[in-house]
């Protein structure tokens, strides 16, 4: 085992913290969308995350996904307590502490389960919410997650390329966020009044802060403080640029340049790149970004106009074809002349590789779907998704919380 | 005497304030309120396409005066406040039946008096 480094240590430290404040980032970007009475409501369903998930990690999350492995599925039970994670380098990361790695693995836990709650905002019953994200994240997440990044997990073992998370965070996301939103229904007086943001300067800070967060989501993937961090960085940087430019000309040629549609593209850009970022050369990033964003864009009047459902902040057509789109494009443009440790894609003699992107993201649909549309069910007989008609016209704020954003 | 209700453009207020002030109107509230008329409403661009919001974000100005001011005024913010587009808004004219200065104690048209104000100019007719 390599001695530990410093510089790579210090480095996936700051990218631990800056992967946290991308969940209240995440926060502010879905608050600034819901009206004004479900402001707090939708600020807490991403922010009760940070400590709801952060102790199922330690208690066996971080265990269930890196420990051993069983069958492919599944890893074991040793580090329960992150009993045995310390100091000492893991085979993950061989040089920085185990315990670092699981620390920064613990912010990608977090801001997954965050993600969807976009799909169920100003309706959902808290309790219930709660006891979905710990079973979500026990059920899907931590298996997920080893199947693509865990030792023995079948998808590593098949090839397939996920940087930081295309697959395991926003395909997961965007998927089990769809299932949701159909278990759910819309919100009351959906498709007949429209439901204007209650902030949408919000929305901006949360799209800033959370670009500057994908720099250690994305950059500390690398794992270490050199090359292959800064190309990850850089490519992370250039399709969230190229996506927002997109965006803004599709919303231009509609009407008219819409800032909420600006800070919408740039997020899908970093989404796309995700999986990406460190197997592909900076031109390519470019590429991803801008058809990711075409994507999304029309993916969400797909879902909202065609289908009218009320997959309330467009987290399926954000993440989940973005995440899809990245993980595809993966298999495209991925080249040993970035990272020697990839592969090479179909644009470099490779086109097995665009298969297994496939096939890796089909599992990953297929678990996130089934089990968030079963649990939801289950959920919805048990304890009840919804808050009761009265409440929602009130508005979550003082209904669950009995709190109000705004004297 | 009579009350004035403007619901006016926000746009439009320093306009027609200012207007008031060349009149000689010297007293007003002035209240931020939400609604619509034949307007119906606007559209806004979204994340992507676009969507109507209904209730617009309008100015009203309440004024009280007497009797004889009432069509000057009505003149006045109908120029200053008008663009020709739908959505200029209304002007409601309700009878007062007691305006009492609380320093004074001076009642009706003595309470409606200012030293400078519309009954002490010219009426130039426009």
């Amino acid at each position: 085992m390599d001695a530990i480094n410093s510089g790579d240590t210090a480095w996936i430290l700051i990218s631990a913290g800056l992967v946290l404040v991308m969940t209240p980032a995440l926060a502010f970007f879905y608050g600034g969308m819901v009206r004004r009475k479900n402001l707090l409501s939708t600020l807490n369903l991403s922010f009760i995350l940070i400590g709801l998930i952060s102790v199922q990690w330690v208690v066996y999350g971080y265990s269930l996904a890196f420990d051993g492995d069983l069958g492919g599925l599944i890893g074991g039970l040793r580090y329960v307590g992150l009993n045995g994670v310390g100091g000492s380098p893991s085979s993950y990361a061989p040089t920085v502490p185990h315990l670092a790695f699981a620390a920064f693995q613990m912010m990608f836990a977090i801001i997954t389960p965050a993600l969807i709650t976009g799909a169920f905002v100003e309706r959902v019953r808290f309790k219930t919410f709660l006891v979905f994200s710990l079973l979500w994240a026990t059920l899907v997440y931590d298996p997920v997650c080893h199947w693509v990044w865990g030792e023995g997990g079948f998808l590593r073992n098949l090839g397939a390329l996920d940087f930081a998370g295309g697959t395991v965070v926003h395909i997961l996301a965007g998927f089990s966020a769809l299932a949701f939103a159909l278990a759910i229904g819309p919100r009351k007086g959906y498709g007949r009044s429209s439901f204007e943001p209650n902030n949408i300067p919000f929305t901006v800070l949360g799209a800033g802060l959370l670009w500057m967060g994908w720099f250690g989501f994305n950059g500390g993937s690398a794992l270490a403080a050199n090359g292959l961090a800064v190309n990850a960085l850089v490519t992370t940087n250039t399709a969230a640029a190229a996506a927002a430019l997109v965006w803004m000309m599709l919303s231009w040629q509609e009407r008219k340049p819409s800032v909420l549609g600006i800070v919408t593209g740039a997020v899908v850009g970093l989404v796309a790149i995700t999986p990406a970022a460190g197997f592909v050369t900076p031109l390519a990033a470019i590429v991803i970004g801008g058809v990711a964003s075409s994507i999304s864009y029309y993916g969400i009047k797909l879902v909202k106009q065609r289908f009218g459902l009320d997959e309330s902040l467009d987290v399926f057509a954000c993440h989940g074809l973005g995440g899809l789109t990245g993980a595809l494009a993966t298999g495209l443009f991925a080249t040993k002349t970035v990272n020697n440790a990839g592969a090479d894609g179909l644009f470099y003699g490779n086109p097995a590789q665009l298969l297994i992107q496939l096939v890796a993201a089909l599992a990953a649909i297929g678990m996130a779907f089934v089990v968030t549309f079963v649990l939801a069910k289950l959920l919805d007989k048990t304890m009840g998704l919804r808050v009761t008609s009265n409440e929602e016209e009130v508005g979550l704020d003082i209904s669950e919380h009995g709190e109000r954003a705004y004297a | 005497m009579k009350k004035i209700e403007a619901i006016i453009r926000e746009e439009k207020l320093s306009d027609v304030k200012e207007a008031l002030r060349e009149l000689g109107i010297v007293g007003m509230n002035v209240l931020e309120v939400r609604g619509h008329g034949r307007q119906g409403g606007i559209t806004l661009v979204g994340r992507t396409g676009t969507y109507q919001v209904d209730l617009l974000p309008k100015v009203q100005i309440n004024i009280i005066l007497s009797d004889h001011n009432v069509e000057r005024t009505i003149t006045t913010i109908c120029e200053a406040g008008r663009t020709g587009e739908a959505g200029d808004g209304m002007i409601f004219v309700y009878p007062v039946e007691q305006v009492i200065r609380i320093r004074t104690g001076e009642r009706n048209h003595e309470a409606l008096m200012y030293p400078g104000d519309i009954d002490t100019r010219p009426q130039t007719p426009k």
